[in-house]
């Protein structure tokens, strides 16, 4: 077994077994990033909405 | 020499083409640290230049795309910052002042400061240029290469000057925000820049007369480390005496009203005062330096608070009724 995987997660026959502390990070990361896509999604929606068809227009 | 090898590593750029076992360990970085990766501290001057440099501007803009712009913007400059804390890794744990970063500290692999970092400069860049202005947009990604590039991984380790030049790139926002508005660059655009742009050596070379030792221990030529104390206070004198005439000059110019004036030459004045002291106290002028450090922040601040109260207020409200 690898050191420092045994340091910072173990490693079983399926993968590395995460720690606890690392899914708590790993699941705020996952929500932050999903909380991101959606706020880009959001803010191009309102875009389009405000410029109409001048969307397409690059000053 | 290669640029990457002075600085962090990638991965591990200088490790001879050998993958890096740790790139395979699950990573501990928290939301907090991605955010630290953006200086929040240089990103609210960031968004509070860019956002005078909007208001001030003539003509008109959808508040959304105001929004948007400068939210762009916040995100280009916290995309330099997470590409700064990258490569400065190295030296960022020898100085006490940057050590605890996320990188130095252990919390966030270089890599993923990396990637990070370049994602998110794509991201401000694209999102600026399809949804705002392609002038605005080519402005926030010369930045950012600026910063990155020319003064990170080149400037900053190998000249004195290294703030001098590289303070360009905490010059350009309220230019980009002017684009933004405006789709040109004009030169109430560049008072804007050039106030900034002289007012980066004073406030840092303030800062590193008092942590010389910080610089000295990572091997970064600021300039009291190569060239002295007393050539560096005699350089922000002269700086300053530039600094405040171009502080004053867009009321000089008939861009403001005297509000903004008065609050330009009494500040002016106190920055001179300051630097003044600064380069008559005897080395070492550590306690001269903390003041001017401290006053040249409420200085810019200042000049730009009044600037968006006196032109940007009325003409940010017409925007916004436009």
């Amino acid at each position: 077994m690898d050191d420092k995987q045994t340091r910072e997660g173990q490693k079983d026959p399926g993968g590395i077994v995460l720690t606890d502390a690392q899914k708590r990070a790993q699941r705020s990361r996952s929500i932050a990033i999903a909380l991101a896509l959606a706020a880009l999604v959001v803010l191009f929606f309102i875009m389009t909405l405000v410029k109409g068809p001048g969307v397409l227009v690059r000053p | 020499m290669s640029l990457i090898s002075e600085g962090a590593n990638v991965g591990a750029p200088g490790g001879a083409g050998l993958v890096d076992a740790s790139l395979y360990e699950p990573s501990n970085a928290e939301v907090g640290d991605y955010i630290a990766l953006l200086k929040p501290r240089v990103m609210s001057l960031v968004v509070f230049t860019a956002l005078v440099g909007l208001a001030v501007a003539p003509g008109s803009i959808h508040p959304f795309e105001a929004f948007t712009a400068l939210l762009c913007i916040a995100v280009g400059a916290g995309a330099s910052g997470a590409l700064n804390m990258w490569f400065d890794a190295d030296i960022d744990a020898l100085m006490t002042r940057t050590q605890r970063r996320p990188v130095p500290a252990g919390r966030v692999r270089p890599g993923e400061a990396l990637a990070f970092g370049l994602t998110l400069s794509g991201f401000a860049v694209v999102v600026l240029g399809l949804m705002v202005n392609l002038l605005s947009a080519a402005l926030l990604a010369f930045t950012i290469f600026f910063y990155a590039v020319i003064y990170t991984m080149w400037l900053k380790r190998s000249t004195p000057q290294n703030i001098v030049i590289g303070g360009a790139a905490g010059a350009f926002p309220p230019m980009i925000g002017w684009a933004a508005v405006t789709g040109t660059v004009s030169i109430e655009s560049l008072l804007l820049f050039a106030i900034i742009f002289f007012w980066t050596p004073p406030h840092f070379w303030a800062l590193a007369i008092y942590k010389k030792s910080d610089y000295g221990r990572a091997g970064v030529p600021m300039l009291p480390n190569v060239a002295g104390d007393a050539h560096t206070r005699l350089q922000i004198l002269l700086y300053t005496l530039i600094l405040v005439p171009l502080g004053i000059a867009p009321w000089a110019l008939g861009y403001t009203s005297a509000l903004y004036g008065a609050v330009a030459v009494a500040t002016g004045a106190a920055m001179v005062a300051l630097a003044v002291q600064v380069y008559r106290e005897v080395s070492p002028a550590d306690r001269a330096c903390r003041h001017l450090f401290a006053f040249s922040i409420l200085y810019l601040f200042l000049l730009y608070a009044v600037l968006l109260v006196d032109r940007g207020w009325g003409g940010l409200i017409a925007k916004v009724a436009a």
